[in-house]
């Protein structure tokens, strides 16, 4: 295979990566506008000091839910889908025998575990009226350092695996890599800092609503992109099998 | 004997793509879509690039929604 392949695989990566997008922009939509906007409703109850400025809004709240809701999700997936699919590109063949759609699915859920969920079990997303303006810089730095360790750690894993796998058996091995990575990331629990801010009046069943629906926001883009993406590679790399070149790409506007 | 490292199965063999084909496109994507997910998950947050609240206000829903540290 050759880099044409690669080419054509990312570019049906970002294409299943905004398709995806598309499909968590509707769970973000119908499922998490609510608790965002109730959320907003108690900020301005409680109208403290928020912002320096108050009143004057720059983005109205029906942009910010739609527009703006749509550009943000619609440009993750783009952007995680291209690297996703790159990733793919780099496990197939290479973790076991597996063919497109399994490798794009395992590595779509890898990426929500990793980049996602693990992050999330130490510092949880938060709805706006939570969280104190004077730790965004530190919270910001963690989320993203937690998400590094963690997608560092799942690496480690797997090569770890890979190399138990002749001695040990694939389901031995898988266990031990998987038991440690779990070990790791406990220890970067214990240790890094907590952050504790919600407010004492916040509702925590509108908490736990909001979190839970950042969680569908996230398993419906991984699980639509590892769908997607699959199908199409599974496409693109069969069909081609016995040719002598992959077909080439259909272009995205 | 050793054994391969892909195992023979009913599905047919990927040969894998060797990672000097893949390097270029990771390399350059990777930056790229780095700097949009920057954009949309962190910009003026913790740190701005540009002044100003527009950026922020304006992919304000999705980056809570999406779970990122948003203020």
């Amino acid at each position: 295979m050759n880099s044409i392949s690669v080419r054509a695989l990312l570019v049906r990566g970002m294409l299943a990566g905004l398709i995806a997008g598309a499909l968590a922009f509707a769970v973000a939509y119908f499922l998490g506008e609510s608790q965002v906007d109730a959320a907003i409703a108690l900020e301005e109850a409680a109208s403290h000091d928020h912002g320096a400025g108050g009143g004057e809004e720059l983005v109205s709240r029906t942009m910010q839910a739609t527009g703006g809701l749509a550009t943000a999700l619609l440009v993750f997936g783009v952007a995680a889908g291209g690297i996703a699919a790159l990733v793919v590109c780099y496990a197939l063949g290479r973790i076991g025998s597996f063919g497109p759609r399994a490798t794009a699915a395992l590595i779509a859920g890898a990426a929500l575990l990793t980049v996602y969920i693990v992050p999330f079990l130490k510092y949880p997303a938060n709805p706006p009226a939570v969280g104190n303006p004077d730790t965004i810089g530190k919270r910001t730095t963690l989320f993203f350092l937690m998400v590094a360790l963690s997608l560092l750690l799942a690496v480690a894993a797997v090569i770890i695996g890979r190399r138990l796998a002749p001695g040990l058996g694939n389901w031995n091995a898988t266990i031990v890599a998987a038991t440690g990575f779990v070990l790791a990331i406990g220890l970067a629990y214990a240790f890094l800092p907590s952050f504790d801010e919600v407010g004492k009046d916040f509702p925590g069943s509108l908490l736990w609503k909001f979190r839970l629906s950042t969680l569908a926001v996230q398993s419906t883009f991984w699980a639509g992109f590892g769908l997607v993406f699959g199908y199409l590679a599974d496409r693109l790399l069969l069909s081609s099998d016995g040719a002598d070149t992959p077909r080439v790409a259909t272009p995205v506007g | 004997m050793a054994q391969s490292a892909a195992p023979a199965t009913g599905a047919p063999a990927i040969t894998p793509i060797s990672a000097k084909a893949i390097a270029p496109w990771a390399v350059f994507v990777g930056i790229l879509a780095l700097v949009l997910l920057y954009f949309v998950g962190a910009e003026q947050g913790a740190t701005a690039l540009i002044s100003g609240e527009g950026v922020h206000e304006w992919v304000h829903d999705g980056r809570h929604l999406l779970g990122f540290p948003c203020h």
